[in-house]
């Protein structure tokens, strides 16, 4: 029978080969599926993977859904590397939207362009402020952050609610539970006309290079990463494990809020209760799939982009449901998780 | 002629690039107690693992009272009636002696008839235990006389035991002996392993030398000296490293009246520590573990930073509150016990590893703790790696993927090559082969003879009386006086480790009887 | 008066639900794993059994296939971070996530289906008493078999040598092993278990609690098990009596918002969820609590060959 044997060392090759074979096991599901609901599993392919590439508008779509989960993501490697559980990311990212909007709402037709870096540094803060509760919550009640930060992920659903059906809520708006459209002064800078992509792109980018050089060249980074390898190492070294608790959570709140105030000052252009689009759940699947590595980060980002925008297609033009965009992710992180195992395993045959 | 208890023969077992056991054989026949010595590494634990049926032999058979059988599984072990005591205890901390050995029992039999059986026994072989108590609030050696009631209610042909003296202190050893005679005296075989010369000699009547995977002597180790024996188990008379007699400088630590509560439940408090290291000399501190070497090491180190301040001394600075990269530059360089996992990152290659405790790659490192410059740092690493004489795929390769003494090579070199003022060690040649274990010690020498101040824990008391100038023991968390090296002995030593080195117990020790001084190069 | 026995009924009808989950989580707990995709789990469950008994009209068929459910999704989880070793956070979170999209998927037909009716119940003479009848003695059947359940499973962890060994395997599967115990399966069946209890508990919640379908119904109830489990501190009595504290919380918003209370409704909605981040908090500000009554090996991988 089969029997999984310990390799000495990590197999470098199926590092990068897990995700792939992922990838195929769960497109193979997916054909089944498809033939399952009785519609023709070539068109669903198509939708999922040949649409959302084959114009540049097609791209631009892609890079604009991929840059909230690549920036989450990259916050969450550092966490993840550092073995803190931040679940609640979403809710980072509502708070970020939130602190984004309210410093939105205070431009009228006479701010200048400048506004939009305040935007963007409340969305940040706000990020920062939320997931520091969790980190305070951990540092010093020693309580256990993923369910805290998951829980702060209703609250702050609910902080979002209040606010766009009460103080923030748009007096023309038809008591719908929306701000204002903001001022156009606001909006985030579009790259190019006619495409939705923003500099929120070059702000991703900067991140990978960032965060690579963060975790891989600094000593910082590296004792983050020890933290959560080997605790007792950590400890052996000098490394401050309150110090890796609160940049985890600050860094990885930071990036959930930047992509809230770039998703809210940008595509959406105001605050309304539709803003948790599940991003920072998603997210974490873009983390593991992209082995917690920033470059292969940007292309599980891009892989979860194209599952959203295909259940966008597959619902308009094949009439699926669009959930199914939901199984696809949740079946890639499961096959994602069995294929690891050869990474660390090699399968024998032993009698 | 009675046939033997346990016969093996030819048996050979084969790992990826080590061969742990070539054409042993065996023989134990009724009521002997059978002993098994040998350096660490040179195949006992194999060998036990095979009649314990935890690992299949590659060639060769085992004959069971006269019947050669297979033995696939500790079960079909245990119903042949072979019974293992293990180094490492198969314990569960929540529940009590009772319940513990109920679950190493038949369903059959109920809680209420186990823990009566336990009590009998317990009486009938002088083992005091309470079976209603949970196993967390036991002592060590408590805790290894529930693994042997669990053994000798199962009514064993034959009983293995692995190392059972290494948490002992010498008073509990001797209770252990007399239970052990008892029951060879019942008919049943022992299978002793053992490294300890002393206790072999003063326990067994027959004994099988492994080294290196094969069997060099076969002897009743009460007519051989511990000379001899010593030179099958390691092919040559005990190493006499050269000593040159200190050159002691000026104090680097110092330690002052140390008192250190425990910092989790199962630990020990620290009492009144006082100690001195100066430069140029090695300071020894034996006792069995889980007498407070794990707290004093802590809070030597920086790991542990609630010291009071001037408790700890490192030259001229008060270190007792410093964090360990403080006192790392006041010179000071610690080798933990546990290498995977504290003294090395397991997934990590070497090359990083060396980032835990050296700065040397390190720029800038007011940004972000500094830019890791690679190049350098595996320049390095292949530096200690080839002058320490690692083998291991070169700088890269993961710490797990080394021997464990390999292993202990590269973090003792790692230490070593920082060139410290205050080597502290803890247990520098545990589970390491004889050669890399004979170079650490010499590294060690070395570097005392270089001026720096070495501190060695260890609980190999040999180890000990090789490398040390001056010795202490550690017992239940209080330090005794210093000894000069000339002046110990391996009673006294023994003595002090249950705590008794008060004056007039001293007096009244040297009033008795000087039965047990060991022959050979320590009197 | 009367406001407040119905407000007890609605706290216990509240708290079955978080019990059921929480008790399996706990009995996964105990086995020394953790299994975040108890939301996943419940959702799973809770489209399951409402579509069971949409097409079928039996509730008893209803809870099987929740049940059914539950198991099924624990057997992949198990059989991922038993015997493959995957990290057990992140796949309980892969359960989770993929149970929230695949439930969603599935529902889909079925978010505007009613099922017939609950019949009422009533124990016999007892649901006449003034005030405690309407209270405690007008429930569903299931409500009355949790306190059952707890009970039962506190004699079957402490008193059963079964549950002495289930108890071991939680505390040092490594020791489990060396004595000869199949660890890995003992640890799937309490996985199994705990499934199928959590899909149980969802069941409950789509055909009894709400009887509908809404995607996300199960609204965070599996991860305020997951923290009762915690600061209960792994005991089945306490699990019991923090399922229906929390149910009394989520009952008072209702109730606050009844009497009048001039407080935004999300302030309100936000409760079970504040309450759980505070109580979680006072609870672990303790580590040698938690360190006694917890199960030493929650969360790492056990591995027979080493």
């Amino acid at each position: 029978m089969l029997k999984l044997e310990a390799r000495p060392q990590p197999s470098k090759l199926w590092s990068l080969a897990s995700p792939v074979l992922a990838l195929l096991v769960t497109v193979l599901i997916g054909v089944v599926l498809f033939v399952a609901l009785d519609k023709d599993p070539v068109s669903g392919l198509q939708m999922f993977f040949w649409e959302p590439i084959r114009s540049a508008y097609a791209l631009g779509e892609l890079t604009v859904k991929a840059t909230p989960l690549l920036l989450i993501a990259l916050g969450l490697a550092v966490c993840f590397r550092s073995n803190v559980w931040n679940i609640g990311a979403e809710g980072q990212y509502v708070l970020g939207a939130i602190a984004a909007s309210g410093v939105a709402l205070l431009a009228d037709k006479t701010t200048g362009s400048w506004i939009v870096v305040p935007i963007i540094l409340a969305g940040i803060l706000g990020g920062m402020f939320w997931a520091g509760i969790t980190a305070w919550l951990r540092d010093r009640f020693n309580a256990n952050e993923i369910l805290v930060s998951l829980m702060l992920v209703y609250v702050a659903v609910q902080v979002l609610s209040y606010m766009v059906s009460g103080p923030w809520k748009d007096p023309q708006g038809y008591n719908f539970p929306q701000t204002k459209t903001f001022d156009l002064v606001t909006r985030i800078p579009r790259l190019f006309d006619g495409s939705r992509v923003s500099i929120g792109v070059f702000l991703a980018l900067i991140g990978v290079i960032g965060t690579w050089i963060f975790l891989f060249r600094t000593r910082a980074g590296f004792a983050q990463q020890v933290g959560g390898l080997a605790p007792a190492a950590a400890r052996y070294a000098g490394f401050s494990s309150r110090r890796a608790l609160w940049v985890a959570l600050l860094v990885s709140g930071g990036m959930a809020g930047l992509a809230g105030a770039l998703e809210v000052a940008g595509p959406i252009g105001q605050l309304t209760s539709y803003v948790p689009a599940g991003y920072g759940f998603a997210a974490i699947i873009v983390a593991f799939v992209g082995r917690l590595h920033p470059v292969g980060m940007v292309f599980s980002a891009l892989l979860m982009s194209m599952f959203y925008i295909g259940g966008e297609l597959a619902q308009s033009r094949l009439g699926l449901p669009k959930s199914l965009t939901g199984v696809f992710q949740g079946l890639l992180l499961f096959t994602l998780l069995a294929c690891d195992t050869l990474v660390n395993y090699r399968l024998k045959w032993k009698k | 002629m009675t046939s033997p208890r346990l016969h093996l023969a030819g048996i050979t077992k084969s790992y990826p690039g080590v061969v742990a056991n070539r054409d042993v054989s065996l023989t134990v026949m009724p009521g002997e107690t059978h002993a098994v010595l040998g350096e660490n590494g040179a195949g006992k634990s194999t060998l036990m693992k095979i009649i314990y049926g935890a690992v299949k032999p590659d060639a060769g058979t085992v004959v069971f009272n006269g019947r050669p059988v297979l033995i696939r599984n500790p079960q079909e072990a245990r119903a042949l009636g072979i019974s293992m005591v293990f180094q490492h205890f198969s314990l569960f901390d929540t529940i009590t002696v009772a319940e513990n050995v109920w679950l190493g029992l038949s369903k059959r039999l109920s809680l209420a008839e186990v823990t009566h059986s336990i009590a009998a026994k317990a009486s009938e072989y002088g083992l005091d235990i309470d079976p209603s108590r949970p196993v967390h609030t036991l002592s060590v050696g408590e805790m290894q006389r529930v693994e042997i009631i669990r053994a000798l209610l199962t009514n064993p042909q034959l009983l293995i035991l692995d190392e059972p003296t290494s948490v002992l202190t010498p008073q509990a050893v001797e209770k252990l002996f007399v239970v052990l005679k008892k029951l060879a005296s019942e008919g049943c075989s022992i299978l002793y392993i053992s490294h300890k010369l002393h206790e072999i000699r003063e326990l067994c009547n027959a004994c099988t030398v492994l080294r290196a995977g094969q069997v060099t002597g076969v002897c009743n180790p009460a007519q051989e000296t511990n000379a001899s024996l010593s030179k099958m188990m390691i092919g040559a008379e005990p190493p006499l490293l050269t000593r040159r007699a200190p050159k002691v400088g000026v104090p680097v630590l110092q330690v002052q009246d140390l008192t250190l509560a425990r910092e989790d439940q199962f630990g020990v408090d620290l009492d009144g520590i006082t100690l001195e290291v100066r430069a140029g000399e090695v300071v020894g501190i034996a006792g069995v573990s889980g007498n407070g070497q794990k707290e004093l090491l802590y809070a030597l180190s920086g790991e542990d930073v609630r010291s009071s301040p001037g408790s700890i001394r490192i030259g001229e600075v008060d270190a007792s509150r410093l964090h360990p990269g403080g006192r790392r530059k006041l010179g000071l360089h610690f080798v933990p016990e546990e290498r995977l996992g504290r003294g090395a990152v397991p997934t990590l290659g070497l090359a990083h590893n060396l980032l835990l405790t050296r700065h040397e790659a390190i720029s800038s490192p007011r940004f972000a703790g500094g830019w890791i410059k690679v190049r350098q740092l595996e320049a390095h690493a292949a530096h200690i790696i080839q002058r320490f004489n690692v083998k291991a795929g070169g700088p890269r390769a993961a710490a797990r993927s080394l021997s464990g003494g390999n292993l202990q090579k590269f973090i003792v070199g790692r230490e070593i090559d920082a060139q410290p003022t205050l080597f502290i060690v803890s247990q520098p040649t545990w589970g390491v082969d004889v050669g890399a274990a004979a170079q650490i010690r010499g590294e060690i020498l070395a570097l005392r003879d270089a001026g720096c101040a070495v501190l060695v824990v260890s609980e190999e008391l040999d180890e000990l009386f090789e490398l040390s100038d001056r010795l202490h023991v550690i017992a239940r968390g209080r330090l005794s006086p210093a000894v000069p090296i000339g002046d110990a002995s391996v009673a006294k030593i023994g003595a002090w480790m249950s705590g008794l080195w008060h004056e007039e117990v001293q007096e009244h020790l040297a009033s008795l009887a000087p039965t047990d001084l060991v022959g050979g190069q320590h009197a | 008066m009367e406001s407040y026995a119905l407000l007890i009924a609605a706290t216990l009808n509240a708290g079955t639900v978080l019990a059921l989950a929480s008790l399996g989580l706990l009995i996964n707990e105990k086995a020394g794993i953790v299994n975040l995709g108890a939301e996943g789990m419940m959702l799973c469950a809770a489209i399951a059994g409402f579509a069971a008994v949409v097409h079928t009209g039996s509730d008893v068929l209803g809870f099987a296939a929740g049940m059914g459910a539950g198991a099924l999704l624990a057997l992949i989880f198990g059989g991922l971070v038993i015997w493959l070793n995957t990290n057990q956070y992140a796949t309980g979170l892969a359960v989770s996530l993929f149970g929230a999209g695949f439930s969603a998927f599935v529902g889909i037909g079925y978010v505007q289906e009613k099922i017939p009716a609950r019949p009422s119940f009533a124990v016999p003479y007892l649901a006449d008493i003034p005030l405690l009848g309407p209270a405690l003695f007008r429930h569903h059947p299931l409500v009355y078999l949790t306190v059952v359940l707890a009970l039962g499973l506190i004699w079957f962890l402490y008193r059963t040598r079964a549950g002495l060994v289930l108890r071991s395997v939680g505390e040092s599967p490594e020791s489990a092993h060396a004595l000869g115990y199949p660890v890995r399966r003992i640890r799937l069946l309490a996985v199994v278990a705990g499934g199928a209890l959590c899909g149980l508990a969802g069941a409950y919640l789509s055909i009894v609690y709400t009887p509908l379908w809404v995607e996300g119904m199960v609204a965070g109830k599996g991860w305020i098990a997951l923290a009762l489990t915690t600061f209960a501190t792994w005991r089945p009595a306490r699990v019991l009596l923090g399922a229906y504290l929390f149910g009394g919380v989520t009952m008072l918003q209702f109730h606050l918002q009844g009497i009048g209370v001039e407080v935004p409704s999300q302030f309100l909605t936000m409760l079970p969820y504040v309450s759980t981040i505070v109580v979680l908090a006072l609870i672990s500000r303790n580590p040698h609590w938690i360190r006694i009554n917890m199960p030493t090996s929650i969360g790492k991988p056990f591995y027979p060959g080493s």
